[in-house]
Order: C-alpha cells, then structure tokens, then sequence
C-alpha cells in the first residue's frame, strides 16, 4: 500500500469497526480536542437492541456531544454520531442521514462498506475513514471508493488491534492510504481539525 | 465501483421513465437509499449498459415487476423491537376490548410478517374474532407471499425469541407447521387479514382505522414526502386511533405532531 497525504481540508471523519474496535475508540475520544471542526461518524457490527451503550460510554470520556442518528438528521460540525444497531447509514447530498433496512451487507447492518460508499460519494477528497479492528472484511471496499473519489483511507496497524483480519485485509486490498497506531489516532483527527 | 459512473442525473431520467410509463413516483424517495438500490440491481442482473437498463426497465412488463420488487426494500421480521410488541399488547390493544369491531392497517406490510405477529398478538388478547387487518403494499408480488403465510423455517427460532420477549406466553410453534424450509402459518390468523396494493405516494385513504403500524417504511421516504404520508394517516385514524412508526422515525417534526400524543418511550402515537 502506497503512503497517503493527510487532505487540504476534511468535511468529515467516518469510523468504522468491528470486534475489538469498541477499545480504541475508547482509547482515542478522552484525547479528542472539542473544537473538532467536522462531523465524526461511527459504524460499528453490534447486537440489535435499543441500547444506548456505546452513545453512553463514549459520552463519558468527552464533551463532544454524542449521538445515536435519526433517520433524516442534519449532520452538524463538532457532532459525534452513531450509526443505530441494524440499519444501514446513508448520507444525502443535503448533508442528512438516511437509514436504510435492505439485505445485510458482509453479514452485517449496519455495514461499513455502506457508509464509508456513500460518504465518498458525498464528500469526495474532503473525506477521511479510518478502519478499525474487526474479523471481517467489512469496510475494505468502502476504502477503495473512499480512494476512488479522492479522500483519504486510514488503517489501524494490524499489529495493534485485537482482531487483526480487517485491517488487515484492508492493507492488503486498498492501494493507498495511512497506517497508524491506535496510540497516535486521537492525536491524528485533532491534527485534522486544525487544517 | 459502479457508482463512480453512474451520475444523479442518469438516475433521475430513469425514474422519470418509471413515473410516464408505469405510474409510480420514486421522485420523493430518500435519494441516496434510492439510488444505492438502483445501482445495486443494475450490478445483479449484469447489464451492458444503463441505457439498455433504462430501456429494460421502461419497456419491459415482466422486468419491471421484479425492478419493483428489487428498488423497494422488502427486508422485515416478525416482532422486531420486542419492546415494541409489548407495548401494543400492554398499552394499545386492551383498549379496543370495548369496541365492537377493530380496523387496523399496516401501511408497507411487504411479506407479511409484521401482519402475523399483529395478528398472534390480537388473538391472545381475544381479540382476533372482532378485527380486521388491512395489509397493503405497493408491490403486488410481495402481498402474494404474504397472503401465504409462509416464511423460511431457518428465521423461526429469532422470531420465537422475540415473541417470548415481546410478552409473549404461548409455545410459538403452535402457530405454524413446518413443511421442508418453511413454516406455514395457521390461518386463523391470515382469515382476518385483506391484502390489497396501495401506494403510500399516490393513493388516498380508504377507510378509517383504530390503528396504524407503517414502521420502517417512511426511511426510504424524503421530509416532505413523509409529511404528506402523516396527513393520509390522519385522513385514515379515528380520533384516539394509534399510528405506530419504526424505531428511528418520528412524527416530531411534522406541524401537526401537536395533535398527536406519544405513548411512553416507544414510537406510538394517539390522536387527540
């Protein structure tokens, strides 16, 4: 895989992951600045169930505010929102969620191929994913469009995430991109928000 | 990655052809859901291009039933959200014990399941004998496999978990018989059930009803669209009838959700 250049400008940071992904994301928000100056969207493989977990234990280690996504929702700067267990999570051009309850895609709903397709398409080269720790390949193919249209794809080290297999496979399938420690992914989106 | 090639435009003439030659307006469907369908049925059925899909679609009868079938999203379970089942049990149906004859009508009903778990509920209440379900949806070919009752033998034992969570006392297996990789169900239930095709986008109301359940449809649908959706369910409730919507939709942001009161935490509400 080829080094990637952070971009010129990021409109919006899309998270996604699977099994082992629920450790960093509690590694990186407590060290998130609050003045982030995009949306941050999170997909992650969970059970189905109208728990609120991960909004709740996120929102315990940052003055972010923290968000499951209604369908239609206005996507603000500075917001931190979670994809709803079992739907699929768009983005309109309007800059507004959709959510979606067609097939599940790699076995999951939501998928992240899905959100991380559709944000490309919305926000082109404005764009950053990162992809997580997870068992499967979800998320890898959402990169190659991610690259496809011009943003930037983000890797987990394999080497640092408890479920190797989908940053992994992302490694090896995505052409261009950066790979970084879980440690350094915080300090990464605040270095993001001041560009 | 198709979507690269394929533009908003290109999907906004197909749907133009869709609407002159076969009456169906998908202008108001959410676009980016809308259009990740199209996309994904132009990559099933390998066309060479998507003109000589766009010409399929058009002209092609047979073709569109299944573009039908395949844009609009045909994915349901019976008792999704147990909570949700709970609530109509506990909270809605006792209510129309009183009432000589219950109408109700679920809106976008697809194959049914929402239809039939309605139904089991309404039956263990003893209620079942008095009512009526109007199962509608704008695809003729889904309310054909509702009409059967049939549904994949490998779901059953999700479906039973969440009828048992859903308050739900009885052996779930007696409400169906299985038959090779389906269970039929019972059609004491289906007796009280009529299917017809309505489309949410174009046809009036027809009759008035106690309740409505229309969840999980309304995503695929624009604001505006969704707005005009909640003026026919009003159209279509009695006063004090129920409207009960998916777990991630509201009716807070229509102007008149003030006449409208939400029960407890569950997406239901009551006209005032």
């Amino acid at each position: 895989m080829a080094e990637a250049l952070t971009p010129d400008k990021c409109s919006a940071l899309v998270i996604g992951g699977s099994a082992g992904s629920l450790d960093v994301l509690l590694k990186i928000f407590p060290d998130l600045d609050t003045n982030i100056s995009f949306p941050i969207i999170i997909v992650t493989h969970r059970k189905p169930g109208n728990d609120t977990l991960l909004a709740d234990l996120l929102q315990n280690r940052t003055d972010l505010k923290i968000r499951e996504v209604d369908e239609k929702e206005e996507i603000v700067a500075g917001c931190v929102y979670i994809a709803p267990a079992d739907y699929h999570l768009l983005i309109e051009k309007n800059k507004t969620f959709s959510l979606d309850y067609s097939e599940k895609v790699n076995y999951s709903r939501p998928s992240i191929d899905v959100t991380f397709q559709s944000a490309a398409e919305i926000y082109k080269d404005e764009l950053v994913c990162i992809l997580l720790s997870g068992s499967n390949a979800d998320g890898v193919e959402g990169l190659k469009t991610v690259n496809n249209f011009g943003g930037l794809a983000v890797i987990q080290n394999p080497k640092t995430a408890i479920m190797p297999y989908m940053p992994q496979q992302a490694v090896l399938n995505v052409k261009k991109g950066t790979i970084l420690d879980a440690v350094d992914m915080a300090d990464f989106i605040n270095k993001l928000a001041t560009k | 990655m198709i979507s690269n090639l394929i533009d908003n435009e290109q999907i906004e003439t197909l749907l133009s052809d869709v609407l002159d030659a076969h009456g169906y307006d998908f202008s108001e469907y959410s676009p980016a859901s809308i259009k990740r369908r199209i996309l994904r049925l132009y990559g099933l059925d390998n066309f060479v291009s998507f003109a000589e899909f766009r010409y399929t679609v058009k002209t092609d009868k047979q073709y569109f039933k299944r573009f039908l079938e395949e844009i609009t999203v045909n994915v349901t379970e019976m008792f999704r959200d147990p909570s949700f089942y709970k609530a109509l049990r506990n909270d809605v149906l006792p209510i129309f014990g009183t009432y000589p004859f219950i109408r109700i009508w679920v809106a976008g009903c697809s194959t049914g399941e929402e239809a039939y778990s309605l139904a089991i509920v309404l039956k263990e209440l003893k209620l079942l004998h008095k009512s009526l379900i109007y199962a509608t949806d704008i695809n003729p070919s889904v309310l054909e496999k509702a009409k059967k009752g049939m549904f994949p033998l490998n779901y059953l034992k999700g479906y039973s978990e969440n009828y048992l969570q859903s308050g739900g006392e009885q052996d779930f297996s007696t409400y169906y018989a299985a038959n090779y990789t389906l269970a039929k169900f019972d059609e004491t239930l289906s007796e009280k059930m009529i299917f017809s095709t309505h489309n949410l986008v174009s046809d009036h109301s027809f009759n008035e009803f106690q309740l409505i359940l229309c969840r999980n449809v309304l995503i695929y649908f624009d604001k505006e669209l969704q707005h005009k959706v909640f003026q026919l369910f009003d159209n279509s409730l009695e006063q004090l009838g129920y409207l009960a919507l998916g777990s991630k939709e509201s009716l807070d942001f229509w102007p008149k959700a003030k006449q409208f009161k939400r029960i407890k935490t569950e997406k239901i509400w009551r006209k005032l």
